[in-house]
């Protein structure tokens, strides 16, 4: 039996890559990654020169690009945090994005073989997801598996997929307790599995290893306020993962996670993490029951719409806790703002940027 | 929040559809010799069954269904038979496994354990109010990733653990005719937790759960007229999951899926000659799950039987007008308790 082949969908995939060292990573990704144009959003330091490998398609955005950009809207970005990727998002023009950390390197699955994680999460996103009841063979339209006995067969149509979550082998994400509880652990399993996330259940979004469809849903994938001047950080992606998850519920879009795996290299220091985690740890025992509890209108209809209701929910509901939450609130609001402007002109932020601007 | 499960807790339990259990009882020996067995022999099987010797093993036959359950409806032929077993063990936890199913291989060549890989499903907490994307974080290598609410980590009792089948799939009869080749080998190295609120078709044909907690929402609801020995011909598992599912979500425990795998054989036939009844079953899943995934159990059902009591009547009122097989099931349910508490099932 022929297996179908994956389409490239190069000239419809963007990948955005936030980084403040250097790019040296996409060595090993080359062989999956030239064809793909890259968006890389340089953090931290603007006059530092970020060495991008020879060969790659790519526009590079620093902070002086983005203030030049989004100009006072620029607040919402975050600094000195790689939560300052979903700028990415916002100046694509691409339908999907993928996004990976610049400590990621490919994986080899139990054969040996190396792992082609874009691919992977292409295949995700074009094929149906199945929130609506949970199939106990993981995902059915996989070669080699199918809906099992019991399942409904009104809902074996699916619903489009909005978000593929894939996964790490050696250092596992896990916040700085964990890490510092054991900090030898290397995850070793692998789990040959895509599956999607039950509707009305949410779960850590990880960015590592990440990739949607922003036609779907790029609003809502904001990366929050972290990192320079912010009372909390490592909690950028998880805030973009509970907003997506609500509102991929309300639209009826789908979630998967699980494969691809790629090989997280590089630990962060654990008491670093710490201090940033230290104030989420506490409210996401606050945040999880308000997203858990939170109900979209029916006329919220749009991604944007639904994400501004939630900014007004965060500000209510959230924003006794710490004043953090009302000016995360009002970044929400500025970040569809912004949204919005960049992605309805048609020019969009495309700029020369100098001899940043690499051409294959 | 790990619990110590001993040998003397288990009951295994065998539906006996054909009358050799020889080589199915030597094939899972190893696993299996530790415990006790009870056998369900098929009311509707007539010739003696073939047992391989030195187990601790009980059979129950059609005289002692009858002497339990003369007066009631519930039909406890075919795969429905285990039910009865369910009824009888005085154990704490039950793990039941099809006929035709025999230990598994890893990736590696190994021959896997499923009776002590569900009692570990058992054993260890479920965490079903937030999904993990490291899929069990009690498993060893793994843990609670980063994001995971700390005040969610102790997890809940895991009340029913089910496993998957290599080889053979539990497909239904259109899948399996579509398909007739098909055969599963992917072995996918996960036991996760089914979120609270989330449905899924539990099949019976490799299943452990926690009796005590749980066992009265495992019921025999189902039971279509001519249905036959063949899985795809039934869907009393699925019944019997959903109505599972929703009680223990109720209650507050977990449901489990993934590892343990078995090897299922099946019986080579193919499922042509059901097609015709497959358009019942299919409208019967598309009305029932709807109301399954709304269905409301009042805050005054503590224990899986109340929680059933209550059911029974949801599903009378809500379903019972929409097909016979529900009226049925709401009967069998409301007897399923009666029986529970008549035969002092409850008791340790």
């Amino acid at each position: 039996m022929s297996v179908p082949i994956t389409p490239a969908l190069k000239d419809e995939l963007d990948i955005v890559i936030p980084t403040i060292r250097n790019l040296d990573f996409l060595e090993m990704w080359r062989p999956f990654f030239q064809q793909y144009h890259l968006i890389i959003v340089q953090d931290g330091d603007p006059t530092k020169t970020i060495n991008v490998p020879e060969g790659f398609d790519y526009e590079l955005y620093n902070r002086n690009d983005i203030n030049r950009i989004l100009g006072p809207k620029a607040s919402c970005i975050s600094f000195k945090d790689s939560a300052c990727r979903c700028f990415g998002y916002m100046v694509s023009k691409k339908k999907y994005i993928y996004t990976i950390d610049d400590d990621c390197f490919v994986a080899k699955d139990p054969t040996g073989k190396d792992i082609n994680a874009l691919e992977q999460h292409i295949k995700n996103l074009l094929c149906p997801s199945t929130p609506n009841f949970f199939n106990t063979l993981y995902d059915p339209y996989r070669e080699g598996a199918d809906f099992v006995r019991g399942y409904p067969f009104s809902m074996r149509e699916g619903i489009k997929t909005a978000v593929s979550h894939g996964l790490w082998l050696n250092i596992p994400d896990y916040d700085a307790p964990t890490q510092m509880v054991k900090p030898r652990e290397r995850n070793s399993r692998y789990v040959d599995a895509v599956m999607t996330i039950p509707k009305g259940t949410l779960f850590p979004m990880c960015g590592m290893n990440l990739a949607f469809d922003r036609e779907l849903i790029g609003p809502a994938m904001y990366f929050g306020l972290m990192g320079d001047g912010q009372p909390i950080g490592r909690y950028d992606d998880m805030w973009a993962g509970w907003c997506v998850k609500v509102i991929c519920d309300h639209l009826g879009l789908g979630v998967k996670t699980g494969l691809p795996y790629i090989w997280h290299s590089k630990a962060s220091n654990p008491f670093v993490n710490l201090r940033k985690e230290y104030k989420g740890i506490f409210w996401q025992e606050e945040i999880i029951p308000f997203f858990q509890a939170v109900v979209l209108p029916k006329d919220c209809t749009t991604v944007q719409k639904c994400y501004l209701y939630l900014s007004e929910q965060v500000k209510e509901k959230l924003g006794p806790i710490d004043p953090y939450f009302t000016k995360l609130a009002d970044a929400m609001v500025t970040w569809i703002d912004a949204w919005d402007q960049i992605n309805s002109t048609g020019t969009g932020a495309k700029l020369p940027n100098g001899a940043a601007n690499g051409k294959a | 929040m790990s619990v110590q499960i001993e040998d003397s807790e288990v009951d295994i339990v065998i539906a006996a559809l054909h009358p050799n259990l020889t080589p199915f009882l030597e094939a899972w020996r190893p696993f299996f010799s530790r415990f006790h067995i009870i056998v369900v022999k098929d009311p509707e099987l007539d010739s003696d069954l073939q047992i391989a010797p030195g187990f601790d093993l009980k059979i129950y036959t059609k005289s002692d269904i009858e002497a339990v359950a003369k007066s009631s409806s519930i039909n406890f032929s075919g795969h429905s038979c285990r039910y009865f077993g369910y009824l009888v063990s005085r154990k704490k936890y039950v793990i039941s496994i099809d006929q035709d199913s025999l230990p598994a291989k890893d990736p590696s060549g190994l021959v896997t354990d499923a009776v002590a890989q569900h009692i570990t499903n058992l054993a260890t907490p479920a965490t079903p109010f937030f999904f993990n994307t490291l899929y069990d974080p009690f498993r060893s290598g793994a843990d609670f990733v980063r994001g995971y609410p700390f005040s969610m980590r102790c997890g809940v009792p895991c009340v029913l653990s089910c496993g998957l089948w290599l080889n053979v799939a539990d497909y239904d009869a259109l899948t399996q005719s579509v398909k007739p080749n098909e055969r599963n080998t992917r072995y996918v190295d996960a036991v996760m937790t089914v979120p609270v609120g989330a449905m899924m078709p539990a099949s019976g044909i490799n299943i452990a759960f926690d009796r005590l907690a749980l066992g009265p929402a495992l019921l025999p609801g189902v039971h279509f007229t001519g249905e036959g020995k063949r899985r795809w011909e039934t869907l009393e598992d699925i019944w019997s999951g959903l109505c599972a599912k929703v009680v223990s979500d109720h209650l507050g425990f977990g449901v489990k899926t993934g590892l343990p795998y078995v090897h299922r054989e099946g019986d080579g036939t193919k499922p042509h000659g059901s097609l015709n009844k497959e358009s019942e079953k299919v409208k019967l899943l598309d009305d029932a799950l709807p109301f399954f995934q709304s269905v409301k159990i009042s805050r005054n059902a503590t224990s899986a039987v109340d929680c059933v009591a209550e059911l029974s009547g949801m599903v009378r009122e809500k379903l019972g007008a929409v097909s016979p097989v529900f009226a049925s099931a709401a009967n069998a349910m409301d007897e399923w308790v009666n029986l529970w508490k008549s035969v002092g099932a409850q008791a340790e």
